[in-house]
């Protein structure tokens, strides 16, 4: 159902039996399919250069830059306090998670310790940040195969959190809240409470959604099977997140290598846990996201438990007038809702970065399709890109 | 013959001649069932389909926000960031809807750049290249800020009259037809279809090809094939280069010019 306005008119298809009848046989011609950069099924401003033969996928390249607004040129002229806006804006579904490795890249840097509050306000905001990310995409996903109800039943969480989140920062999409050193301000009296209540109203409903969509025989004849990323392919092109461990590509930097809390909530007998699967299917992918919703649900009430229990006490250190960080390299990288997101930090000793580069992990996402694209068919290749789950912004930064 | 140029459908003389209460139940009509066309590019578009759900929903005022293309749709909603690479798209993509059409530009990048107005490679506002009727602040803005928008482009429209919007004081409008583009060709190193038999057709392609524009062709000139091939129906044969743009960019719409009043020549 691809609505790629851009194909040839029709009559250059019966022409090709004009074609074939003097040269002798039946002749085709491959044509190139440009989808995007925009089209409903792109999540955002990706082109896809397909080269189809008939219905089937010969070869497929992704033309990225369509989004690509200079983010690592401009952080060398903001200083560490203005990198933050910035940062949230590549990958937008999970703002919280792209700033949170700027300031622990600046963080280590200045060797600076975080007051425990912050800390676990910070893995709690996380991991809202998480289950928000992924249900968007469990309901843009099923959008794009066809199925209506699902996107408004996830935006209806998504608001339920996003309240809570605006309450607590300003920002529904975008909180700029980090700050080096901590968080900007503490939370609202009341407001754990009703973060409480928001999760278990989201997990409550939770049900609802999965119920369309994991036993629903549409989505699984659709999604079973296609679109198969295999272990290796996944590791050999850095392919991480979700989709690499539906692949069976067991890796999450929350459990391998902790940063904020999440020593503490992965370790044995806590609640976070990793969902992994085998077959790498479009299937898998959704069903490693549903998964890791609820994961992330438990993970978030586990650290509101935590943050009501631990005392009144700073949520910032306090800065100098002039944040000047001192020479050095650091490479920071946390688990993002999409994949593994690393922050090469270098500085010169000035107030700005001399160099922040990204990694992001749509990038190695989107780029592993133009293995898993050709010998699939037209329809097929909706159902491949959705279950992707990359953010055009996060890929061209 | 390549494409039909039906003419593109535009708005008559008579529309500024119409009487008043015409003109007032034509705008009624007009505004409460606005198309809106799917132009999602960056954050903002996140917010514009949050506004889209059922919490905020601006379907209720009459914008229907599945409009299948940009021929269809009478409003265009441009959530993001334009950058330099996807504005010839942006443009494009605005001349193809048909008049009488509307633009909101919706968040602080496609307003003026954003947050990214010292970026090398980011438009600043997207008012650079098309004209912009409701501008909606923020970053990302509220859903209801989109739905005030929306009600501001509503009472916009009551009060306006179409023929002096789209007075054309000289130029031709872009015709339907003249927004395509030729065949493009697939590189030689695609996989099993790159036989003989599809070379084969393509150099009959090219034989027949009428020249659209001043361009040579790229393949290698074969002798003509045994029986001469009636392949008149085919779109000419311009293989193209990778990023290839059609659409020349136009001189920027001054800030104060209102809706356009003339488009460039293709």
């Amino acid at each position: 159902m691809s609505k790629a306005w851009q194909t040839p008119r029709v009559d250059s298809a019966s022409s090709t039996l004009d074609v074939g009848i003097g040269a002798g046989g039946l002749a085709t011609a491959d044509m190139v399919l440009n989808i995007g950069p925009q089209h409903p099924a792109t999540h955002g401003v990706l082109r896809l250069r397909l080269v189809v033969d008939g219905e089937k996928i010969v070869s497929a390249e992704p033309v990225v830059g369509y989004m690509h607004r200079g983010a690592e040129k401009l952080f060398e002229v903001r200083d560490y306090r203005q990198i933050i806006v910035l940062a949230n804006r590549h990958d937008w579904l999970s703002a919280f998670a792209n700033e949170l490795g700027v300031v622990l890249a600046t963080e280590q840097l200045l060797g600076m310790e975080v007051p425990e509050r912050a800390v676990w306000i910070r893995t709690l905001l996380a991991e809202l940040n998480r289950v928000l990310s992924h249900l968007m995409f469990l309901g843009s996903y099923p959008l794009e195969l066809g199925a209506l109800t699902p996107v408004f039943y996830a935006f209806r969480e998504r608001e339920e959190l996003q309240s809570v989140l605006e309450e607590l920062s300003g920002g529904r999409l975008h909180y700029m809240f980090n700050r080096v050193g901590g968080l900007k301000q503490d939370v609202p009296a009341g407001w754990t409470l009703r973060t409480l209540d928001a999760i278990k109203a989201v997990r409550r409903r939770m049900p609802d959604l999965e119920n369309l969509l994991t036993d629903n025989e549409i989505v699984k004849a659709r999604t079973v099977d296609v679109g198969v990323l295999s272990r290796d392919l996944a590791a050999a092109y850095g392919v991480s997140g979700p989709i690499a461990r539906a692949s069976g590509l067991d890796v999450d930097l929350r459990r391998d290598e902790p940063y904020l809390a999440y020593g503490e909530l992965f370790a044995p007998g806590g609640p976070g846990r990793v969902p992994v699967r085998k077959h790498g299917d479009c299937y898998d992918r959704l069903v490693v996201l549903i998964e890791q919703v609820r994961v992330s649900l438990d993970l978030a009430e586990a650290c509101v438990e935590k943050l009501r229990s631990l005392p009144a006490g700073p949520v910032n250190v306090r800065l100098p007038k002039v944040l000047k960080v001192p020479e050095g390299h650091v490479y920071r990288w946390t688990e993002n809702p999409l994949g593994l997101n690393g922050y090469y930090l270098v500085s010169r000793g000035d107030k700005v970065p001399w160099r922040l580069k990204l990694r992001s992990a749509s990038f190695n996402n989107v780029q592993v399709l133009t293995r898993m694209l050709p010998g699939q068919l037209m329809s097929d290749m909706v159902s491949i890109m959705g279950s992707m789950f990359f953010v055009v912004g996060d890929v061209d930064k | 013959m390549s494409t039909t140029d039906l003419g593109m459908p535009g708005i008559g003389p008579l529309q500024s001649a119409a009487p008043y209460p015409l003109r007032l139940v034509l705008n009624w009509g007009r505004r409460y069932s606005l198309w809106v066309f799917n132009f999602g590019l960056a954050c903002c578009a996140i917010e514009f389909i949050a506004a889209s759900t059922s919490r905020h929903d601006f379907i209720r005022l009459g914008v229907i926000p599945f409009a299948h293309g940009p021929r269809q749709a009478d409003l265009m909603i441009v959530s993001g960031t334009v950058t330099d690479k996807m504005a010839p798209a942006v443009r494009r993509l605005y001349a193809q809807m048909a008049e009488p059409k509307y633009v909101i530009s919706f968040g602080a990048c496609s307003n003026s750049g954003g947050p990214y107005w010292d970026s090398y490679c980011v438009t600043k506002g997207v008012d650079q290249i098309i004209p912009v009727d409701v501008y909606v602040p923020g970053c990302p803005p509220r859903p209801e800020s989109l739905l005030q928008a929306i009600v501001k482009l509503q009472e916009k429209i009551a009060g306006e009259n179409l023929g002096r919007r789209y007075r054309r004081s000289g130029g031709t409008p872009v015709s339907a037809a003249a927004a395509t583009r030729p065949l493009v060709a697939p590189d030689g190193d695609g996989g099993p279809s790159s036989r003989s038999t599809s070379r084969r057709a393509r150099r009959v392609v090219s034989e027949a090809a009428v020249p659209r524009r001043q361009t040579t062709s790229v393949l290698p000139s074969a002798p003509p094939p045994a029986a001469p091939v009636q392949a008149m129906t085919l779109r000419p044969h311009t293989p193209q280069t990778a990023e290839d743009t059609v659409v020349d960019m136009p001189a920027p719409v001054p800030p104060n010019a209102g809706p356009e009043t003339k488009e460039g020549p293709r």
